[in-house]
């Protein structure tokens, strides 16, 4: 059975498609976290919701509305640059006012309650061929902005106020990371889904920070934990059929928590061993 | 030839002068402390000086060129402020990025950059921990590396804003030392604002006094007198020597005696 399944080309194609999306996700995901922008990760990937429910309402094709309604969302968050609480209660508002409208949406639209499941969690394994195609465009899009953009944007994320000082432009990176978020997060949904895209721009290098202090290695680890969480998932799902997003998260997920342990392992373990405190230079 | 000329800078907000008419130039080497109680426009001078903030009239030029264009390397080291722990960047890192990090793309990251990085931080001593997360490293230590950002590129001049606050006095007198160093052997003339002039006192050259109305510069001798300083103020303000240390009595906001309040 499982062996059957693997020959099926619609495996195939969510084996790639799956491939294209984890690569983007982890990689900007280290932004992402660096940046502090868990909660619009979210936000943008409710209002993708809004606006695939928008779509299927007027009778178009709901990826693009998923793409209209994210990006909608990341222009203007990146616009307004918000920092901490103002930024976190500004996104709150808009995430639930967002949802609720998606649900209206939706009554409004007499489908299949089916297409709002996989909206929310996720249908990788109906990804069609197309899509597979314009998600490798989009996934090769944001990759090469990020490669463009990558000292800048690693400076402004771990030390804006240095990097102002040096003439980095950042509210301009700030509008052009939460484009790309909005396009990576267009791309995940169609994936995992609108409710579970945390676990592939998120968990990875959230997992991938507490396992090393180098931040190529960093940014390599957690698209390396991205790629083994969805294929994973997808192959285990042939095996079982429970939905392929459980296994994504849970295999996600399972990084974390090792990656957390391991962290905390060490920490002891220098504790323990090392010497007293160090003197950096001598008093004098 | 002054590497710094500031001509009849103004800086006002809405109705509020911060301070008029301010010009003076920095010779090469040279050490100037910026004094003065908060909300005078110290930190706004440096922004000034770094092209990130207009002035409200007056010019500044930075080896013959306006800051804000840009044509010449300006080392800043920042107010104090504590890395995340959990962020992902080792101290090597953080000093590469005052190397290339304003530059576009991943960039190569070449045998001769390498030996920079290495370099710098070998001046500022932080070797042995150039490898460690800067999440992990305390406040001194985190300084220090900052510090080493700030020389790195081999800055035409120096801005230190506030760049002992909250460290001890072992690694107060050590950021001192580092940036006293690179203007003697570079001939990197810095600006340093603080609101304690003792950690700096022996190594100063001059002072610029920002007060709420007026200004003064000149060798501590000139500006950190009595007289100076009553005449800022426009009232009666004491300047006292207690045991090689400055104190200033009188100002109008004296729970922020600029100079007693470190405790040591």
């Amino acid at each position: 059975m499982f062996t059957q399944l693997l020959a099926e080309p619609f495996v195939h194609t969510a084996l790639w498609a799956g491939a294209a999306v984890a690569v983007v996700a982890g990689a900007i995901g280290v932004f992402v976290v660096a940046r502090g922008m868990s909660f619009a990760v979210h936000a943008i990937s409710e209002l993708g919701f809004t606006g695939a429910t928008g779509a299927l309402v007027i009778g178009i094709d709901p990826v693009v509305g998923i793409f209209g309604g994210s990006l909608l969302v990341g222009l203007v968050l990146g616009l307004l640059s918000l920092r901490g609480r103002e930024r976190d209660s500004a996104i709150g508002a808009v995430l639930a006012f967002g949802l609720g409208l998606g649900y209206l949406f939706f009554s409004l639209y007499q489908g299949y309650a089916t297409e709002a499941l996989n909206l929310l969690f996720g249908n990788i394994l109906g990804v069609s061929g197309t899509q597979l195609r314009n998600l490798v465009i989009v996934g090769a899009v944001v990759l090469l902005g990020l490669a463009l953009l990558y000292r800048p944007l690693f400076f402004s994320s771990v030390d804006p106020e240095l990097a102002a000082a040096r003439g980095v432009p950042l509210r301009a990176l700030s509008v052009a990371i939460f484009l790309l978020l909005a396009l990576t997060t267009a791309e995940a949904i169609q994936v995992v889904g609108v409710l579970l895209v945390l676990t592939l721009v998120i968990t990875p290098a959230a997992a991938a920070q507490r396992l090393t202090g180098r931040p190529t290695l960093a940014l390599l680890l957690s698209v390396a934990i991205a790629l083994v969480s969805t294929e994973g998932g997808i192959l285990l799902s042939l095996a079982k059929p429970w939905p392929t997003s459980f296994f994504i998260t849970t295999i996600s997920f399972a990084f974390y928590v090792a990656a957390r342990f391991y962290d905390w392992s060490r920490g002891r373990q220098s504790r323990s061993t090392s010497s007293p405190p160090r003197r950096i230079f001598a008093v004098r | 030839m002054s590497v710094v000329a500031v001509d009849d800078l103004a800086l006002r907000f809405g109705d509020r002068t911060l301070f008029e008419g301010l010009g003076f130039e920095l010779e090469r080497g040279e050490l100037l402390a910026v004094l003065g109680p908060n909300g005078t426009g110290k930190t706004s001078l440096l922004r000034i000086l770094l092209g990130l903030l207009q002035p409200s009239a007056g010019s500044v030029v930075v080896e013959g060129c306006p800051p804000q264009e840009r044509c010449h390397r300006i080392g800043y080291v920042p107010q104090q402020r504590v890395f995340d722990r959990d962020v992902v960047l080792r101290g090597r890192d953080l000093v590469r990025l005052g190397l290339d990090g304003h530059r576009w793309g991943f960039g190569r990251f070449g045998a001769n950059d390498r030996a920079r990085v290495d370099a710098s931080l070998a001046e500022v001593g932080a070797t042995a921990y150039a490898d460690a997360p800067v999440g992990r490293l305390s406040g001194g230590e985190q300084q220090r590396l900052r510090v080493a950002q700030a020389l790195v590129a081999d800055p035409v001049l120096i801005l230190a804003d506030e760049p002992l606050l909250s460290l001890d006095l072992a690694h107060q007198r050590g950021v001192v030392d580092l940036l006293d160093a690179r203007r003697r052997s570079a001939g990197t003339p810095v600006v340093f604002v603080t609101h304690d002039v003792n950690p700096v006192l022996h190594t100063v050259d001059r002072v610029l006094y920002l007060a709420p109305a007026h200004w003064a510069i000149g060798t501590p001798d000139e500006v950190l007198t009595s007289g100076t300083l009553s005449r800022l103020y426009g009232t009666d303000v004491d300047v006292l020597n207690v045991r090689g240390r400055v104190v200033v009595v009188g100002t109008p906001d004296d729970q922020h005696v600029h100079h007693v309040e470190n405790g040591h």
